[in-house]
């Protein structure tokens, strides 16, 4: 009984915060305190969105930033898992990986847009490969971890009843790993995100990065609010599509 | 399921397992000479760090003696040996069937055979309902039973078990250390069982085997006398079995204080 109420109590208390700041912020405004041209009310920028919605604008953009995160995403995970499973398994591509991993990791992904516009020219192909090679790193790097710190026992148990290399790999060391590569992959979308926004702000025409630079070049406060919005919401959905994902894949994760 | 045939012998001369590391090198296993009949339910006790489980280590081909022999007769067996470890190793990404069934799939066994032997096997310890679950939604006693499963199932000449009911309440143990003796008995295998409980040994086993600490030697080999099958419950609770028992507890006690006396310096 008093679990329940102080479970709506934690409830309502999760949601006076971002709801209290939105009324204050509204209150201010309404009461004349700052300019809305530059400060847009809540209410404007849901005004602002909901034409955007309505004009189907919105949905472009949004359809233009999912189709680039994703391709990239599915592009730089799948040999980021590859090559962290190998290096686990394998000293000499450990040995290959570690320095270029070392080295190319910590550089901003986004300083190598002007290297990706000359390669790759103006059009999606150059978002996409900076996608790639953002998420290739989180995710290599987890997956390697978790490979590597599989327990010593399930390799013991896979020795001694028989198992081939690659049954190893195939049953024990991706299976084992997995948990750490979810982890990798969470980190990996919203780095997708980060960047390819930062991208979208040059060298493309359309996409919320481009909405939201764009707006800023016209002064339309309110659209740029929309854009950001919008990336929130995208990263809460997806986000949640992840993680859902994740509890069909690994239903041995105790909760 | 009647004893057709019996496991593996075993001969091992003059066995010696040294780790070389950089503090010095540490003598697991000295001059062991050991001989283990066909279908013999061998039990291995002694002190922590005596050695037993490297001893179990080599059998299983997970570790490499330094020096000396060991010859293994499995003829007429498919599978030399299957281990039953400490925590149980089941994968926690397997099913209960999965995990029983990893040994078929390593060695190839065509689907139709391999279901129908996990079917037995999972009959065999009780498992049946189970199937589906999780290690984690196991209790210890069903996971080490799954373990026990996945050895079985591979039908091994021997089994190797090393300290597998060490982690079960007593209820449980008791219960396990019948189910797997009333397993032995039905098939013949040969079973090399490390424990550190003389109780244990001599409950189960034909001979149990007692070593020193540091380095690993064979102390002393006791014959239990007492025929199979046997009904643990009663044994436990006879004189016959407490006398054995204070016996052997004299020989170890002695060896632990002597390896207590050497680390305290």
């Amino acid at each position: 009984m008093s679990g329940r109420s102080t479970k709506t109590q934690e409830r309502l208390l999760y949601l006076i915060s971002p709801i209290g700041l939105l009324a204050l912020w509204q209150v201010l405004l309404m009461l004349g305190l700052g300019d809305r041209r530059f400060i847009p009310a809540p209410s404007d920028i849901a005004v602002r969105y909901w034409q955007m919605v309505v004009s189907g604008e919105l949905a472009l953009h949004v359809s233009v930033t999912l189709y680039r995160v994703l391709f990239g995403f599915v592009l730089g995970v799948v040999p980021g898992i590859a090559a962290g499973l190998l290096m686990a398994m394998f000293r000499p591509v450990r040995i290959f990986f570690d320095p270029l991993i070392a080295t190319l990791f910590p550089i901003p992904k986004i300083a190598l847009m002007p290297l990706l516009l000359l390669a790759f020219g103006f059009g999606d192909a150059s978002k996409i490969a900076l996608v790639v090679i953002a998420v290739f790193f989180p995710v290599v790097v987890n997956t390697y971890v978790g490979a590597s710190n599989i327990e010593k026992i399930y390799w013991d148990v896979a020795k001694n009843y028989g198992a081939s290399q690659t049954m190893v790999f195939r049953r024990i060391v991706f299976f084992g790993a997995l948990p750490m590569i979810f982890a990798g992959l969470r980190i990996a979308l919203a780095v997708s995100f980060i960047v390819l926004v930062a991208a979208e702000f040059v060298a493309t025409k359309a996409g919320i990065g481009y909405l939201i630079w764009n707006s800023w070049e016209l002064l339309q406060v309110d659209v740029m609010f929309v854009g950001i919005v919008t990336i929130g919401i995208l990263g809460l959905i997806v986000t949640a599509i992840l993680q859902e994902i994740e509890r069909k894949v690994i239903p041995w994760k105790a909760e | 399921m009647s004893a057709q045939r019996r496991g593996a012998a075993i001969e091992i001369a003059g066995l010696r397992r040294e780790y070389v590391g950089a503090q010095g090198s540490v003598v697991a296993l000295d001059n062991v000479d050991l001989s283990v009949a066909p279908g013999e339910f061998l039990c291995i006790v002694g002190p922590s760090g005596c050695g037993k489980s490297t001893l179990l280590r080599i059998l299983a081909g997970l570790d490499r003696q330094t020096s000396g022999t060991i010859g293994i007769d499995a003829a007429g067996w498919a599978v030399e040996n299957a281990m039953v470890f400490q925590e149980s190793g089941l994968f926690p990404w397997m099913n209960v069937e999965t995990n029983v069934r990893f040994g078929l799939d390593t060695r190839g066994v065509p689907a139709a055979e391999a279901a129908e032997r996990v079917e037995a096997a999972l009959k065999l310890v009780g498992l049946t309902k189970f199937r589906r679950h999780y290690p984690h939604q196991l209790s210890g006693g069903m996971r080490q039973r799954s373990a026990i499963a996945r050895a079985f199932v591979t039908e091994p000449a021997m089994l190797l078990m090393d300290e597998p009911f060490a982690a079960l309440d007593a209820q449980n143990r008791v219960i396990l250390q019948a189910e797997l003796v009333r397993l032995w008995e039905q098939t013949g295998k040969t079973v090399i069982y490390v424990t550190h409980s003389i109780e244990e040994a001599l409950l189960m086993g034909d001979r149990t085997v007692v070593m020193t600490a540091q380095p690993g030697r064979i102390k002393r080999v006791i014959d239990v006398p007492f025929p199979h099958p046997r009904d643990l419950i009663a044994l436990s609770a006879s004189a016959e079995f407490g006398a054995l028992k204070l016996d052997i507890w004299r020989v170890l006690e002695e060896e632990v204080m002597r390896a207590r006396a050497e680390i305290e310096g």
